[in-house]
């Protein structure tokens, strides 16, 4: 690397001559390296998916959770330095109740992402501090209903100051990606860990603005997208086991009630059974294309 | 003249002479809340075979003015377990929104969405909110409130219990708050003397006598409303209504009441 020797990467809060910061970009090899991370946002919800690699058979199976609850809208997945990743959560967490003590409101996903962009960024500054080991994916849902306030005991006017503005359409599904470097942007689908190009490879194939005249994704579908594309990024290294971890999040009416909970696990054994199906099926193809290539050449 | 914010709205000194400030001083003991302010009136809960039913008015008074006819005083808490509040409205709020927290973090350890072993529970939460209620009344600043919390205990049974501003904590098949305990425990005792006799109540009786509680509550309560909230808590979760009408009203019997008020009989 140009870097190795050069002194510029011997600290934070140092750019090198061509204007960068090493100690982030090393940051970003952490992420490379870590286990794929997956969010899909579509037009009723959000599905979170983390790949865990199994380290040891001694672990217990379904515990040491990757993705965490932030608030009861609110979930995140990261990939990288766990540790790392535990202190991120905890501070959404911190800021998800700050927020909540201050303006007595839940903290909208675009906030939360903005405060631990922000977060994020403050560790790529000092000479202290070294920059986070993770990319996190943010996925939340605004609720769509009047926002509620907390501790609210009645039903407020319904006409005049403070009164329901008829048809507004409030809230709806999010998702943020934060970079090492404090950058974020709001995605369809987020992908991030070691199998990050054939997972964002799949994403962009999905149909998940639902502009124009398609309907886009639903939210079971996208679980199912999901688990396959943890299931395509996992391909590469077939030689480790690995749980498939999946939340999701959808609106008041949806099946979560806009809440983050892990995905019910039928439906969960659902979606790994069809991602099964389609990596086998995407092997089989490739096989076939390869015996067809041989055959031309002869 | 004088402008310092202490002499605004007083009399002037140079027109009136010197301003007796002494009674502006605090030089007694600190004080914390010594009264309800805006409240709550009665809330009432009886057990049934597979649940509980609990209900209260929409009626927040401001002393005996009926200041606030929309104010929801069933809480779900987990979506298993109801807390009703008479007492202080400011500090139902308070609890309404500590209580908020603290299911934010249950969900942090738990966010599976079938299984609701490992959360805090009706019997759980109770022994939360009475420690919580005793510290208070023990730092001499009370939350003036007396609750009702129903769901289930560890062991999957109705559960249903007491807790007061002072931490008083008991538990009985009915119970009722303020006035109610008057008024509607002697009728509930009727359906529900033992917890046998609540095993044995269905849950069409059980919300029958709550609303001819509520109703009999309306008659003789001068605090309350004929609007009122009604929670039947199950063991798949908690079915909340917020805006009901006390139906049937006969007052019929006025008519036989004497020695009150303006009449010369």
């Amino acid at each position: 690397m140009t870097s190795i020797g050069t002194g510029y990467d011997l600290a934070n809060s140092i750019f090198s001559p061509d204007g960068r910061n090493f100690q982030v970009e090393y940051a970003v090899k952490a992420v490379e390296n870590g286990s794929t991370s997956i969010g899909i946002r579509c037009k009723d919800g959000v599905v979170l998916a983390a790949e865990k690699v199994i380290t040891s058979k001694l672990l217990k199976q379904g515990a040491n959770k990757r993705i965490a609850t932030v608030d009861r809208h609110l979930g995140i997945v990261y990939s990288g330095m766990i540790p790392d990743g535990r202190h991120f959560v905890d501070r959404a967490r911190d800021e998800a109740r700050g927020w909540r003590d201050n303006y007595k409101t839940p903290i909208s996903t675009k906030d939360l992402a903005g405060r631990m962009g922000g977060y994020m960024q403050a560790y790529t500054l000092y000479q202290s501090v070294r920059p986070f080991g993770i990319t996190a994916i943010i996925g939340g849902y605004d609720s769509e209903l009047e926002t509620p306030v907390d501790g609210e005991v009645g039903s407020g006017p319904s006409v005049g100051a403070g009164g329901k503005v008829e048809g507004k359409k409030h809230g709806g599904p999010f998702l943020y990606m934060v970079e090492p470097s404090g950058l974020y942007w709001g995605y369809y689908g987020a992908a991030t860990g070691k199998g990050r190009q054939a997972a964002k490879a799949e994403l962009e194939k999905l149909d998940l603005s639902g502009d124009g005249e398609s309907t886009g994704l639903t939210l079971e579908e996208a679980v199912k997208e999901a688990a396959r594309i943890i299931y395509v990024a996992h391909d590469d290294n077939k030689d480790r086991e690995f749980e498939l971890e999946m939340t999701w999040i959808s609106g008041a009416d949806g099946p979560t009630k806009g809440r983050h909970l892990e995905v019910p696990e039928t439906l969960r054994k659902e979606a790994e059974k069809y991602a099964e199906r389609m990596t086998a099926k995407d092997v089989e193809d490739e096989e076939e294309t390869k015996e067809g290539g041989d055959k031309m050449e002869e | 003249m004088d402008h310092r914010p202490q002499a605004w709205g007083r009399p002037r000194d140079d027109v009136y002479g010197a301003y007796d400030h002494s009674y502006l001083q605090n030089s007694g003991p600190r004080q914390a809340t010594q009264a309800p302010i805006v409240t709550g009136t009665s809330v009432i809960a009886i057990k049934y075979k597979n649940g509980v039913v609990m209900a209260a008015d929409n009626l927040a008074s401001y002393g005996s003015l009926a200041r606030f006819p929309d104010v929801k005083r069933l809480r779900v808490f987990l979506d298993s377990s109801v807390i009703g509040f008479s007492g202080d409205v400011s500090d139902m709020q308070f609890l309404d929104r500590h209580l908020t927290e603290l299911s934010i973090d249950e969900a942090y350890e738990d966010p599976s969405s079938d299984s609701k072993a490992g959360q805090l529970n009706a019997a759980n939460l109770h022994k939360y909110l009475q420690k919580l209620l005793y510290k208070r009344r023990n730092d001499f600043d009370p939350l003036w409130n007396q609750l009702l919390i129903a769901g289930f205990d560890g062991d999957s049974k109705p559960y249903l219990a007491s807790v007061d501003l002072r931490g008083t904590s008991f538990t009985s098949p009915s119970l009722a708050t303020g006035f109610g305990s008057a008024l509607a425990q002697p009728i509930m005792r009727r359906y529900a003397a033992t917890e046998e006799d609540a095993a044995k109540l269905s849950r069409e009786e059980a919300v029958e006598v709550i609303k001819e509680c509520m109703k009999v509550l309306y008659y003789r309560d001068a605090r309350s409303l004929d609007r009122y909230s009604i929670a039947v808590v199950t063991k798949e979760g908690v079915e909340l209504k917020e805006d009901e009408q006390l139906e049937k009203q006969s007052w019929a019997f006025a008519e036989q009441i004497k020695g009150y008020g303006t009449q010369t009989v």
